[in-house]
């Protein structure tokens, strides 16, 4: 059973590295790279197994039967060649868009999704860096993205992004307090921002989702709307502002800003697994398993809120945010603190 | 000096939202609308002058063309009109199927706006679910008379062809199947609260406003004014069945859903009654080979799926119309869209515009 854990797979990796280079310091070296592209091919891996996903799970919720002709009777070729289709289209370039600015916009989008990767706890010591701030920079980074939503919107030249980009700023910076303060609580009771040490946390005593509900209420939403997706998806919103800020993108530019939809999608419900869920913990199987098993089902529930609501209004939305969301997080918190201190002098 | 404008912004005629191709340009502020000016006419087809170069007969598969969702309800419209025109006598047998397909078409129709409502408010599940019950409907018409859109079926005189008993077992079976897909849509999308909080308040109007803007149809009897043609008119049949004029309270976008809604259960209950009593008989009158109406002219109107569907024929005693004229609910309702949007967001335009419920067939003729 050890040998099918992705540590192991790592240790025999790093012994034939090791026996080809003869040499621990390149050894080193040669194994961030490695890491680097584990971490990239599971964002790959996710664009594809998702997107396949996404059709069937809204296919099944929508009764319908979704792709069923590209390889064989489940499509399970069809995001092949969804991925050719967007590889041979033509590539637009709107007149009167900002060259630059436009251009850079989906390749910085991709940037922290793909980034905050490296800080997942995947299994036990699987994990690319071991930050002790985990936390603290995975918010840091992930805020990040507001910015090529606002470049993408404002350099299209079209009235639809840049409304569009206006929303996203709006509407992720309303979603970060809230999710930052439902964080908190989980790192009060942990008393560490390491995120091993959060999963560390939740193995020896309960998941976080039993001591902090509330908490993990506020983050799945907030976490719905920091990835754009219904009922909060207001940036692209096809049915308003028709695709917001991708509007005036094509082909493989296009592709971009999905790539990195779905390298969200992945990412908040590895943050739900970790934070929530007992991270890669559970018995009998190795941790692996449990840690895709609670990854994919948050994507199920991701993907059961987007095809069963119906999209909230702009002003719905933030004050939702600022009005109830917030509030209840500090409440929350202050809560937890107490907790906490009553706890610890109990001890 | 920063200072904030205002700007316009073009929606439509390509745009996933506005039904067609309406084009509505919106005079906006941030994202508040301080005017919504729809421009027509992406879709004109000239049906009116079309209807005036051929006969009388030839004229009713044009009127499919005209509301395309509810072609049934066109038909009847047209055909009352030119046999008020020339006199023709329809049989009763003929005038109980004419109900029974044109309140099943205001069914399909409505299952249209409840679906397409639901998609622009981004509950893209609720209009699969629509759809896939409309698709029994267009099945029974399929039945009876071959086709699912363009249906041709209600002609002059009567109907096209007698409604088998498969058609009237399977319509029965529709019926039971109504309570338990309206059900369904009450758990996906009415008892949603964000489905409840985009509609509730948005886009009201008062009665004064509604009836200045000539409003009719679901529109006004969501602001509380109980104007049914069925029942001011009581033309064809529509005395002997029972069934209640559903109003609204506030005439806002949750009071045209519901009533919308709701109507979709009275459209039942006729047909229900209609069956029941469906009387023996010929289907189709006399009508002469070459109609040729009296010197004159006429304006007939039934009450269409989207409100007064009026047909005004002037005849100069030929066998084409010298002029017909069509009064479209969907275009006289499209002038309360400035209103409607004033004052709202951008994404309640979205909702107002499928509150209306316009269809660009109709609108542009």
């Amino acid at each position: 059973m050890e040998n099918l854990t992705v540590g192991a797979a790592a240790e025999w990796i790093r012994s034939v590295i090791l026996l080809i280079l003869g040499n621990e310091l390149l050894t080193d070296v040669v194994m961030k790279f490695v890491g680097l592209g584990a971490c990239i091919g599971v964002i790959l891996t996710a664009a594809i197994v998702l997107t396949y996903a996404e059709r069937k799970v809204c296919a099944f919720m929508q009764v319908r039967l979704g792709p069923n002709r590209v390889g064989g009777r489940f499509g399970l070729l069809q995001p092949i060649a969804d991925m050719l289709k967007l590889m041979s289209k033509e590539d637009i370039i709107p007149d009167g868009c900002d060259r630059i600015v436009w251009a850079l916009s989906p390749m910085l989008l991709f940037v922290p999704s793909a980034l905050i990767y490296g800080l997942f706890p995947f299994d036990e010591g699987v994990v690319f860096a071991d930050v002790n701030v985990g936390v603290f920079l995975l918010l840091a980074i992930s805020s990040q993205s507001v910015l090529p939503f606002l470049m993408g919107g404002y350099a299209s030249n079209s009235k639809y992004a840049f409304i569009g980009g206006m929303r996203t700023v709006a509407q992720m910076l309303s979603y970060e307090a809230p999710m930052v303060f439902s964080l908190l609580g989980v790192v009060m009771i942990t008393g560490s921002m390491r995120m091993t040490d959060i999963v560390a946390a939740q193995a020896e005593n309960v998941w976080f989702v039993l001591l902090q509900p509330i908490a993990f209420i506020i983050f799945i939403i907030s976490a719905t709307a920091e990835t754009n997706r219904t009922p909060f998806d207001l940036v692209e919103d096809e049915s308003e502002i028709v695709a917001g800020p991708f509007a005036e993108y094509s082909g493989m530019r296009w592709a971009l800003f999905f790539l990195a939809e779905y390298a969200n999608l992945l990412s908040i419900s590895i943050l739900t697994t970790t934070f929530f869920l007992g991270g890669w913990h559970g018995p009998f199987l190795p941790g692996v398993f449990w840690f895709w098993m609670k990854v994919l089902f948050m994507v199920f529930v991701f993907m059961w809120f987007r095809w069963t609501f119906p999209r909230t209004r702009i002003d719905q939305m933030l004050s939702f945010s600022w009005k109830v969301l917030l509030p209840l997080a500090l409440v929350n918190m202050m809560f937890t603190g107490i907790g906490v201190y009553v706890w610890r002098s109990m001890m | 000096m920063a200072g904030t404008e205002t700007y316009t912004l073009n929606m439509g005629p390509q745009h996933p939202s506005t039904h067609g191709v309406l084009r509505v340009q919106l005079e906006l502020d941030g994202e508040n609308i301080l005017s919504a000016k729809p421009i027509m006419g992406y879709l004109h087809r000239g049906i009116e002058k079309l209807l005036e170069s051929r006969t009388y007969v030839q004229g009713v598969p044009y009127t499919d063309r005209l509301d395309y969702v509810s072609s049934m309800n066109n038909n009847f419209g047209f055909c009352r009109a030119v046999e008020e025109l020339a006199g023709i006598e329809v049989p009763e047998r003929a005038e109980y199927i004419r109900v029974i397909v044109a309140e099943l078409n205001r069914i399909a129709s409505h299952l249209v706006f409840i679906g397409s409502l639901a998609i622009d408010l981004g509950a893209s599940t609720g209009m699969l679910y629509t759809f896939r019950d409309r698709e029994e409907i267009l099945d029974l018409f399929n039945l009876v008379c071959g086709a699912r859109m363009t249906f041709h079926y209600i002609r002059v005189g009567g109907v096209n062809r007698d409604v088998q008993p498969e058609f009237i077992e399977k319509t029965y079976k529709f019926l039971e199947h109504v309570p338990v897909f309206m059900e369904e849509y009450k758990k996906i999308l009415l008892g949603n609260e964000i489905f409840m909080s985009r509609l509730k308040g948005i886009s009201k109007m008062s009665k004064e406003t509604a009836l200045s803007h000539n409003m009719t149809g679901p529109n006004i009897r969501a602001t509380g004014i109980p104007y049914d043609i069925r029942k001011v008119d009581g033309y064809s049949v529509y005395p002997r069945f029972d069934f209640n004029v559903v109003t609204g309270k506030n005439g806002d976008n949750w009071d045209r859903f519901n009533v919308r809604y709701n109507e979709i259960f009275e459209s039942a209950k006729i047909v229900r009654q209609a069956l029941d009593g469906l009387p023996e008989g010929p289907f189709m009158a006399k009508v002469p080979k070459v109609l040729r109406p009296p010197k004159g002219e006429v304006f007939s109107r039934t009450e269409g799926t989207r409100g007064e569907l009026g047909f005004y024929i002037v005849s100069d005693g030929s066998t084409k119309p010298y002029r017909v004229h069509i009064r479209r609910p969907s275009f006289v309702n499209m002038q309360g869209l400035n209103d409607m949007c004033r004052g709202y967001l951008i994404g309640d335009s979205v909702a107002a515009f499928s509150a209306i419920d316009p269809l660009m067939g109709e609108v542009d003729c």
